[in-house]
């Protein structure tokens, strides 16, 4: 496989007053040109560090990040980050937004008209071209998601970098925006990592989900092929047998395998017999 | 015919119903803070009649009304006798000029004692020119400081303790410091002016940093992660994001300053004998005549007025600055 992306052996030690804490360790990928990867795990177990180390907001404390054969040490419009609450700025509207990061990266390379069109274009591919100009709290949670990602794919990433980005959606609206994603996708051919907590939603978009263990010292479990014919429709999905199979999988890792809560019944009776000891 | 009679008596009277709404919600709306200020103006009074000073008795408001008109009345003969001045002056001038081409003409300013409104004006010139040229120092340097912890534990210590002083407690300093380094003979500004406005300017400084730079600091991680993956540079990024999350602390820093200025003016022109209203103030109760109180308390009623003005004017341009229109009180 030809690497676009590789992320290298990265360990990742945060300092606390408790002491170090890893919550990272030998954590190893590689990501080819045009794949959607999906990060699943329960929470804390590190997959926003792994993200975050990708973008270059954090730095890893021992391994590190290769794109297109060059290290990364910085964060960089070449990979773009979708945050999972948004992160509009408030005082911009929707097209301003668009514009701060398009004015950034492209700079005096393209002439106002042709910048003007291509906020324009990308606010349109998220179906936002209705709101050009409301502010983020003028409009709803949804479109304020789909007006974060416009803003990403604006800065032509290399990796489109997704954390939870539809995390604090309703269903419906959550369907609607993973719909617009795959089709986004489908003409664009981005390189993306999302990271997710929604299973379906990581079978549905993924070419692979990678399924991380619980922390500390998180790596990644198992990694799982998806070879879904593209395009995907939700719809035949739910009848789908190799579809059913994959999410059985992811559910089988995650809740088997990495099981972080234990059942309440079993719980009691461990308390039970831990005091019954004591008595004895 | 009766149908349609009926209708616009319907009309009507729902009309007749809004008006009632309007003007019930209307004498609410105003009822409560008139009948809070008659009955202040009550107690007043009768306080006043029964509290008897070596200058006669307390001012009722009748008095400190009969005072506002003679202060205004003074205020339009100065006037007068200002314009005469400079009309002979003018006249004098030009017969001269008649008798002798090569004369130079010299205006002569009319100096005449300063009246009300022209205190009330200094005063008001003094506090804003201090207040601007402190938010010129405080913002730049809030804002460094918030950008960098090393500097602002660097100068934090500084800060905490100039911020409990009473600006009055610098004003000899300052008045010692102005004499002996403002030297120039063509003097554009009265030395007097300008202590007054520096030690305005000293009281402002510090919450206005302290504030800046907690705007500063408080600015959202995430709007700072997105600042970086952009790559913006300094200056973009104080413009686009600091400056935007931090204006409403900055304001909140600016009014809280601008109203101890104003407090400590008045005392710094007491003080310090500057032109102004605090000097206004002084001099009456020097002077000691039977209108002296009353007319101090036309001085602190000016005051009062002058200070809540001054605060709805921040207010007001704070919503006009900031983006987010819903600030208040």
């Amino acid at each position: 496989m030809n690497a676009q992306l590789e992320i290298s052996h990265i360990d990742m030690v945060f300092d606390t007053p408790k002491g170090p804490f890893t919550a990272l360790k030998g954590v190893d990928l590689k990501i080819a040109k045009g794949e959607f990867i999906s990060l699943i795990g329960h929470s804390g177990c590190g997959k926003s560090t792994v993200l975050n180390v990708v973008a270059g907001l954090y730095q890893a404390s021992k391994g590190g990040v290769v794109l297109n054969g060059r290290e990364v040490t910085a964060p960089g419009p070449e990979r773009a980050v979708v945050f999972q609450n948004h992160s509009l700025l408030p005082w911009l509207t929707a097209y301003q937004n668009v514009e701060l990061a398009v004015d950034q990266v492209f700079g005096r390379r393209k002439s106002k008209q042709e910048k003007k069109q291509w906020i324009e274009h990308n606010l349109e591919l998220v179906h936002m071209d209705h709101a050009l100009h409301k502010r983020p709290d003028e409009i709803s949670g949804g479109m304020k998601q789909r007006v974060g990602i416009a803003r990403a794919l604006a800065m032509q990433p290399e990796i489109l970098l997704m954390d939870e980005p539809f995390g604090a959606l309703d269903a419906l609206t959550r369907a609607h925006m993973q719909d617009t994603l795959m089709e986004i996708q489908q003409e664009l051919n981005n390189t993306v990592i999302m990271i997710t907590h929604d299973v379906d939603e990581a079978v549905l978009l993924s070419d692979r989900i990678v399924m991380m263990t619980n922390g500390p010292e998180a790596t990644i479990g198992e990694i799982l092929d998806i070879d879904l014919e593209r395009p995907r429709d939700r719809v035949q999905m739910a009848n789908d047998a190799e579809y059913v199979r994959l999410r059985t999988e992811v559910l089988k890792f995650l809740y088997e395998k990495q099981r972080k809560v234990e059942p309440l019944v079993a719980k009691k009776k461990k308390q039970q017999e831990g005091k019954k000891a004591k008595v004895a | 015919m009766s149908a349609t009679t009926s209708l616009s008596n319907d009309y009507s009277e729902s009309n007749v119903a809004m008006l009632k709404a309007v003007f019930n919600g209307g004498l609410k709306l105003l009822l409560a803070p008139l009948a809070g200020i008659g009955l202040f103006l009550l107690l007043w009074s009768s306080a006043a009649t029964s509290i008897n000073t070596s200058l006669g008795q307390f001012p009722g408001p009748a008095a400190v009304w009969e005072q506002i008109h003679s202060l205004y009345q003074e205020h339009r003969e100065e006037r007068v006798k200002e314009g005469a001045f400079y009309e002979r002056q003018e006249k004098r001038n030009a017969a001269r000029q008649a008798k002798d081409p090569d004369y130079v003409v010299r205006i002569r300013a009319y100096t005449g004692k300063e009246t009300y409104l022209d205190q009330i004006i200094t005063s008001l010139v003094t506090v804003m020119s201090g207040f601007i040229l402190a938010v010129v120092i405080a913002v730049p340097l809030g804002i460094t400081i918030g950008l960098s912890k090393t500097l602002n534990s660097a100068i934090n210590p500084v800060i905490q303790i100039f911020k409990p002083v009473s600006p009055l407690a610098w004003l000899p300093l300052v008045t010692m410091v102005v004499s002996s380094v403002y030297v120039s003979n063509d003097q554009l500004v009265a030395k007097s002016l300008l202590n007054s406005m520096i030690t305005v300017t000293l009281c402002c400084l510090w919450p206005m940093v302290i504030n800046t730079s907690l705007g500063v600091r408080s600015v959202e991680k995430d709007l700072i992660n997105v600042s970086q993956v952009l790559n913006l540079s300094a200056f973009t990024h104080i413009k686009k994001i600091v400056l935007p999350s931090a204006i409403p602390m900055i304001f909140t820093g600016m009014r809280l300053s601008f109203g101890v200025a104003w407090m400590v003016l008045i005392a710094a022109e007491m003080l310090a004998q500057n032109p102004g209203l605090g000097k206004f103030v002084w001099d009456e109760f020097q002077n000691g005549s039977s209108n002296s109180l009353a007319r101090i308390m036309v001085a602190v009623l000016t005051i009062g007025l002058i200070g809540f003005l001054l605060d709805r004017s921040m207010l007001k341009l704070q919503q006009w600055v900031s983006w987010n229109k819903t600030a208040n009180s």
